[in-house]
């Protein structure tokens, strides 16, 4: 890893802590944006962690941006040591694979795609040498997945898998992306795994729709009336593959406040994890679904 | 104690100085484009400066005041109308209860800003009462004005009529522009030629112009430096790993069209930048019409601040002649 600095503009700096995405590029970024807000700088107004990446927004009529900038190389230093070791939650959250709207959507634009004679799903499971879409969705939902940045639009995750790099899931992003996406859109676009919190433009392929809310700005859903916004980096996701049935029972349990998502409470270490990663995601689902 | 909405508008939103602390989830500072615009406002009418404001966009709206209040539009020329008679711009006006606020025709600049006394009463979400329509968030109901809309305004005696930012104070844009950036982030993905054009080429502001983003047209195309792209970067030389975007950055997805981020920036993607427009000309942006012409002119981090402090000052002279 090559951590470079960079300042944006004369309000931010900018620290790219790798050029590619791994697991230990984003805990380096997420122990750094944590000392930082330790450390309560006076002039910093935004800490935002990204996936091998962070920013930081300063007032520079508070702290002079030479300053600032020294201030997060002495942290780097200092998070170089830290332990890659977080208490987070491990949370299910149900996928209606190859659903009617994310369907409808992907046919009005397939001008716009790379194999315009196949759905995305089918694309994606082909070019990741998946035999069926059903492979493809076992690989999709059997490992979980790390959220390694929230962002774009209102809380909107970014997801990573928690398998070895050559098993990583990768489709490239539509050719051009689409003026439309339905609201809740489970899709992926390069690694990145994502799930679209609100309607709206998006390049990511589209595999299925989540019924779980995770933005609210009304705030009248009954796990979001605390906070507007459902993840945040380091929640580790477990997609759970349902059918139409379910996916109806759900929309109207989240209707009549009776869906509450299932977590389960987990502190995850990236080197436990990395030596051995199938264990370790074992251990994770137990965790969440009781042995 | 409101105001009515007969006719909204083109897109005509509930701004103030917007909602810092949320970047990290995506949910951007929003606020006014042109804040120096929205102080003088507030403070033509004696409101706090960082009241709550309507922010109109090429086209003004048509109020029904159910009141009596002070009112002043500042930014865009966009000459404001009591019951059709013409006010003066960067001026407070009295507004009847009963009377009618139109606007004329646009003459120049791009947003106006229309501060009534009490400010604009909408709940405060997050911290503020701006509106970020892509997250339904704030303003009216997280959405533009529209027609039958009743607004509900804050108390405020509201200052006297008269009172007036002198014409060389006030800040409205025509003809060409410089945008002043300091390049840097992902600048070393373009080759040093492509570096040279981007600056030596006139761009011109492109329809895509909103909130989110300002879109930029008409200059050669960058050339990528080669490279094996990294892990999950994506296929496109213009692709890196996705990443925050700093407020005013520049992105060039695919190297053809450059897109500077506002206030309502999407918080992190995909598309290398090349550097960041200072804040100092931040507020220049939301007054550019499309079609603009526009150069865009390095400086390093000293101008920058300089430029910072000479918007400061410009604002702190306002303060002391409306004091």
């Amino acid at each position: 890893m090559n951590t470079r600095y960079s300042f944006g503009g004369d309000e931010h700096v900018f620290v790219e802590v790798d050029e590619e995405m791994s697991l230990e590029a984003f805990f380096k970024s997420l122990s750094i944006t944590n000392a930082v807000r330790d450390a309560d700088i006076k002039g910093v107004t935004e800490i935002c962690p990204a996936n091998a990446s962070f920013q930081i927004k300063f007032d520079p009529d508070v702290i002079s941006p030479d300053h600032m900038m020294a201030e997060l190389k002495s942290l780097e230093a200092a998070a170089e040591q830290a332990e890659a070791r977080i208490d987070t939650r491990i949370v299910e959250v149900p996928v209606y694979y190859q659903d009617p709207w994310t369907h409808e959507t992907l046919m009005r634009f397939r001008e716009r795609h790379q194999d315009p004679d196949a759905t995305d799903i089918e694309y994606a499971a082909r070019i990741n040498g998946y035999d069926t879409v059903d492979d493809f969705i076992k690989a999709h939902s059997g490992a979980p997945w790390f959220v390694s940045m929230v962002g774009f639009v209102s809380g909107l995750p970014f997801l990573y898998q928690m398998v070895e790099r050559q098993r990583q899931i990768e489709v490239p992003k539509y050719l051009r992306p689409r003026t439309d996406t339905p609201k809740l859109t489970v899709g992926i676009g390069g690694c990145f795994g994502c799930i679209y919190s609100v309607r709206g433009a998006g390049g990511y392929q589209m595999f299925g729709i989540t019924p779980m809310p995770i933005f609210d700005p009304k705030q009248e859903t009954s796990y979001l009336r605390d906070f507007m916004v459902f993840f945040k980096p380091g929640d580790i996701v477990k997609w759970k593959p349902i059918g139409r049935e379910e996916y109806d029972q759900a929309v109207a349990d989240v209707e009549a406040n009776r869906f509450t998502p299932l977590t389960h409470d987990v502190t995850f270490d990236l080197e436990e994890f990395e030596r051995d990663i199938d264990g370790y995601n074992a251990k994770l689902m137990e965790g969440l679904y009781g042995n | 104690m409101a105001i009515k909405v007969i006719n909204p508008g083109l897109a005509t939103t509930i701004q103030d100085l917007g909602r810092p602390g949320y970047y990290h989830l995506g949910i951007p500072i929003g606020g006014a484009m042109d804040r120096f615009a929205l102080h003088c406002a507030n403070l033509l009418v004696g409101n706090d400066e960082g009241a709550a404001c309507l922010e109109c966009v090429f086209m003004g709206p048509e109020l029904e005041f159910t009141q009596d209040a002070t009112v002043a539009v500042t930014g865009a020329d966009l000459p404001p109308k009591v019951d059709g008679e013409v006010m003066e711009p960067w001026t407070s006006f009295k507004v009847k209860a009963g009377q009618v606020l139109s606007f004329d025709f646009l003459k120049a600049g791009a947003r106006a800003y229309i501060a009534i006394s009490g400010g604009i009463d909408v709940p405060v979400q997050l911290g503020s009462r701006s509106t970020y329509a892509i997250g339904a968030l704030g303003g009216y109901e997280g959405r533009a004005i529209a027609a039958g809309d009743t607004l509900p305004l804050g108390t405020g005696a509201g200052a006297a009529e008269g009172r007036t930012v002198p014409a060389a104070m006030r800040r409205t844009q025509s003809g060409a522009v410089e945008l002043r950036m300091i390049p840097g982030l992902y600048w070393h993905r373009i080759t040093k030629e492509a570096g040279t054009h981007f600056f030596e080429d006139t761009w011109k502001v492109a329809p895509e112009c909103d909130r989110m983003g300002y879109r930029f047209r008409g200059g050669r195309p960058l050339d990528f430096v080669p490279r094996e792209q990294p892990f999950g970067a994506g296929s496109d030389p213009s692709n890196i790993v996705d990443a925050c975007y700093p407020y005013g950055s520049i992105q060039v997805p695919g190297g053809t069209e450059p897109i500077v981020l506002h206030r309502d920036a999407v918080s992190g993607g995909g598309y290398f930048m090349l550097g960041t427009i200072i804040s100092a000309d931040m507020d220049l942006i939301g007054q550019m019409q499309p079609h603009t012409d526009t150069k865009f002119v390095a400086v390093d981090m000293d101008q920058a601040l300089q430029a910072r402090q000479e918007r400061h000052d410009a604002l702190q002279k306002v303060r002391e002649v409306l004091a």
